[in-house]
């Protein structure tokens, strides 16, 4: 078995040895009901779709993807076991891997126990399924970006709360950068060109565009490619800490 | 054959800090090196470079062969490491843990089970395997550290304080355990119990400020104290005589020095031993013996007398 699947194991199999990953799950399954019927009208509306459901998604994962990625690497640096994971025969980007796909496994979990809603939709009337299936699939990879994010900012520091507080910033960042909250600061300054980059990483605009039904690939490279970056600067940073120590 | 383990002028800077200081050594299969030191002076940080957790800014080292920093894989696969505090994971049972560090070592079949089976037997974890790890007391989990070192049976061993939080038994049982290994592996350990390097180790160094002070064998080292051949003598209890004078004129000796029990402790000048001499003497004066023995000359003198020599140079 390859280094990067015995992380992979362990990781998975961490999330249910302590509570976080029932709390966890009870919470987003929670949380998904309440938006998706309440704030997001999903009655009102009278439409046999998962909208209500999918747009509240990237506000739900803001602070709950944080929550999860936290203690990738925080925690094995506050334990010191990073440094027995370092000295075992595995490679750098094989750890960074096995940790994000476990962590990204353990969400993908929880979103396929949101099931219900989409039975309930089945029930109710005929669903675009092509749709519904896009939806499911693009929220999946907006969790992989917030996670990839996460795991990046937890190789930091060894500390969880300074490593959630920084992910849910920087998360925020890209969740709204197509928002004139974001634009405005570079707007006085900066050419039309780097504004129209900025916006463009905003996770809401490519998220909508996919769960509209509107499959375009390049919104799912985008989110792979922000999903590489970001552990490739995850490798780097740890690496960039064996040589100061 | 080449040594196992070699080490060539590695250094290692912390901001203005060295903290490893242009150190080369050898270990040889067969040897248990002693790396000895004060608080702070490099040990622990000398041997994360050479299990590349962390980087040198200096200097080379091969482990078996093997370059650690062009081919770090196939360093990290000959070598058993405890970090110092034996880091764990605390929510795994010690039995999760073990089959964890055997499918990461690429261990299978039935080699596997005979590995698992000999080290959780050797170290005695038969007791506590379900049992998870930040539950057990501090000596299980150096226990638990131990067997995930042991565990592939690799040919260079390091091991940081390895007997750190042991009780007594378990010391004993530690340090036999590494004799028992020491003729087909390279080994290092690091300990500030001298007492252990006397008992397990071939050779020592002592190391401070980051650099070599000493590297030889325990009794080397030993042969190094001021106090190496001083004669310790005590009289009779209630005997009046004064021997101060005669033991001061005798040849070859530097000093007398008054023990708190009331013992004379002649120290010589050179390294020639003066135990007869001073037998001699006593006979012949007819002083009531108690009590007349030889100090081999004790490795916490030398350590004292080398490191705090050096910080007050530094």
């Amino acid at each position: 078995m390859s280094g990067t699947a015995v992380i992979f194991r362990r990781e998975l199999a961490g999330y249910f040895a302590t509570p976080v990953a029932y709390v966890f799950i009870v919470i987003f399954l929670v949380m998904s009901g309440v938006f998706t019927f309440y704030l997001g009208g999903f009655f009102e509306r009278g439409q046999a779709d998962l909208q209500a459901f999918f747009n509240f998604q990237p506000w739900l994962y803001l602070f709950l993807i944080p929550a999860i990625g936290m203690r990738l690497w925080a925690e094995e640096r506050k334990t010191g076991t990073i440094e027995l994971l370092l000295s075992l025969p595995i490679s750098l980007g094989g750890a960074v891997l096995g940790k994000f796909l476990a962590a990204w496994a353990f969400t993908a979990i929880a979103l396929a126990l949101t099931f219900p809603m989409w039975i309930t939709v089945g029930v109710l009337g005929q669903p675009d399924n092509g749709v519904v299936v896009a939806g499911y699939i693009g929220s999946l990879l907006m969790a992989g970006g917030y996670l990839a994010i996460t795991s990046c900012i937890s190789a930091i520091t060894k500390n969880q709360v300074i490593a959630f507080v920084v992910a849910v910033v920087i998360c925020f960042a890209f969740t709204v950068s197509g928002a004139p909250l974001v634009l405005d600061f570079f707007a006085g300054w900066a050419p039309e060109t780097i504004l129209a980059v900025v916006s463009s990483f905003s996770f809401i605009t490519h998220f909508s565009s996919i769960i509209d039904g509107v499959i375009d690939v390049r919104d799912f490279i985008y989110f792979a490619s922000l999903i590489a970056f970001w552990l490739f600067a995850n490798a780097v940073i740890v690496d960039l800490k064996k040589a100061a120590g | 054959m080449a040594a196992m383990l070699e080490i060539k002028n590695l250094s290692k800077r912390f901001g203005p800090v060295m903290a490893v200081d242009d150190v080369s050594f050898d270990v040889d299969r067969g040897e248990v090196l002693g790396f000895l030191g004060p608080n702070g002076a490099g040990k622990s940080t000398t041997m994360k470079m050479v299990t590349g957790f962390l980087s040198p800014n200096n200097g080379s080292m091969r482990v078996c062969g093997h370059d650690v920093l062009q081919d770090a894989l196939a360093a990290k696969r000959c070598i058993g490491y405890l970090p110092e505090g034996a880091p764990a994971y605390p929510d795994m049972t010690p039995h999760a843990y073990l089959n964890f560090i055997a499918d990461i070592r690429g261990l299978t079949g039935s080699r596997r089970s005979e590995r698992l089976d000999y080290v959780i037997a050797r170290i005695g974890l038969d007791g506590v395997m379900q049992q998870s790890i930040e539950t057990l007391s501090k000596g299980y989990k150096r226990r638990v550290g131990l067997a995930q070192a042991l565990l592939h049976d690799p040919d260079v061993l390091i091991l940081d304080e390895p007997t750190d939080g042991l009780d007594p038994n378990q010391k004993h049982e530690v340090r036999g355990l590494i004799s028992d290994m020491a003729a087909e592996k390279a080994i290092v350990i690091s300990t500030h119990i001298l007492e252990e390097v006397e008992a397990v180790c071939t050779r020592a160094i002592i190391i401070a400020n980051g650099r070599i002070v000493a590297d030889g064998t325990p009794q080397e080292l030993e042969a190094r104290s001021a106090y190496h051949n001083s004669v310790t003598l005590r009289l009779a209890a209630g005997a009046a005589n004064d021997v101060r004078p005669a033991l001061e004129a005798m040849a070859g000796i530097d000093r007398v020095e008054t023990a708190g029990d009331g013992a004379y402790i002649v120290v010589p000048s050179g390294a020639e031993p003066i135990v007869d001499q001073v037998g001699r003497t006593a006979r012949e004066a007819g002083w009531p013996i108690a009590e007349l023995h030889v100090r081999p000359g004790r490795l916490d003198d030398v350590f004292r007398e080398i490191t705090t020599d050096k910080e007050e140079r530094a």
